[in-house]
């Protein structure tokens, strides 16, 4: 009797535990927080919150401002060495291979400063240009106050820490919005063939 | 990373541990009915653990309070006091099937954590999670040579208790 009533504790305790873990990796498909923000990005699009931005060359804008057209962002800081101007670089050439599409205004490159406080828009407008920016359409920009910064980093899944050398550490990556103004997608920064695809083919040739 | 895995949860854990003997003898007598040899015991203690290693759950115990809590409580209650009162009660080869399982996870762990050029938690650097790697390589060394030590020159009980 012991041993029967054992053996359905074990069953019990069997199951809970799977359920548990299937539960905890949507299905046994996300192990790491980066799989799980794509998987949840993608089958259950985000609204965005409306945060306030200060452009490059000082300008105050909404993030709505750019609803109607599909919007490439990153979440970068001007002050990161290597990794992030290959970030950087990456992101100007997105721009050339999107040139057809933005200059017919259906697609916005934005990129988003979570270190506001250091990235004043001189700063951003340096790494525009240290990036190999043509000039013109891809546009960096900082949240305005705090409740911004933390909106954004929010919606986003923006996860930045310390990496003890006075930078940061970031689960850097391209975050595609559709027109409606919806996260629909994130894709590795350096792979932005995905997000030319997604958004490419929604704006024809 | 290194702390929370091989000091948080281990502490977490032998907090647990130290609860388990406070409980009434009744609720004791009932647990034991139902823990034959140990098994299901150690069965939950395994999964509970296996699911705070998840490196998505090591992140989100640091990023999301509510996580954290749940962390805090189910270690001591669903790992620590399980395997106190269940490793007494189990008998040499599902203590030799378990010590194997740990020693095992904590070598592919190790191997993993110091081999992958990406960051698994978002949450930790990757020097932390290299760290960590040789750490549990370490500990898998420890736990072996504890046992070739045990089997060479310790004394076992065969029969477990309470058969």
């Amino acid at each position: 009797m012991a041993t029967r009533r054992s053996l359905l504790a074990s069953l019990l305790a069997l199951t809970a535990g799977i359920t548990a873990l299937g539960v905890a990796t949507d299905g046994f498909q996300a192990f790491t927080t980066e799989t799980a923000r794509r998987i949840d990005v993608r089958e259950r699009p985000r609204a965005l919150p409306d945060a306030r931005l200060e452009t490059a060359d000082g300008h105050l804008v909404n993030l709505s401002h750019w609803q109607g057209r599909w919007v490439l962002v990153e979440f970068i800081y001007t002050r990161c060495p290597a990794s992030c101007s290959k970030q950087g670089i990456e992101f100007a050439h997105l721009h050339d291979r999107l040139v057809g599409p933005i200059a017919r205004g259906g697609v916005a490159l934005l990129s988003i400063s979570f270190d506001p406080t250091y990235d004043t828009p001189e700063r951003l407008a340096g790494y525009q240009l240290r990036s190999g920016d043509r000039g013109g359409s891809w546009i960096a920009a900082r949240p305005v106050g705090a409740a911004s910064l933390a909106a954004l980093k929010d919606a986003f899944g923006v996860i930045a820490i310390p990496d003890g050398q006075g930078g940061f550490v970031h689960n850097a990556a391209i975050a595609v919005v559709n027109p409606e103004g919806r996260l629909v997608a994130i894709v590795d920064w350096d792979m932005p063939q995905a997000a030319v695809a997604l958004v490419t083919e929604s704006d024809g040739p | 990373m290194t702390l929370q895995m091989l000091m948080q949860i281990p502490l977490l854990t032998l907090a647990g541990w130290l609860i388990a003997p406070r409980i009434s003898s009744r609720a004791a007598a009932v647990v034991a009915r139902w823990n034959d040899g140990g098994v299901p015991g150690l069965l939950l203690a395994s999964l509970t653990g296996l699911l705070w290693m998840l490196p998505r759950m090591m992140d989100s115990s640091v990023q999301d309070p509510g996580m954290a809590l749940a962390k805090f409580s189910s270690v001591p209650l669903l790992i620590g006091m399980p395997l106190a009162l269940s490793w007494p009660r189990a008998g040499f080869v599902v203590r030799g099937v378990l010590l194997l399982e740990v020693t095992a996870t904590a070598f592919r762990l190790g191997w993993l954590y110091l081999a992958a050029p990406e960051r698994l938690c978002a949450s930790y650097l990757l020097s932390d999670q290299q760290r960590l790697g040789g750490c549990l390589l370490a500990v898998g060394m420890g736990i072996s040579l504890g046992l070739v030590w045990k089997l060479m020159w310790g004394r076992f009980k065969v029969d477990p208790v309470g058969v």
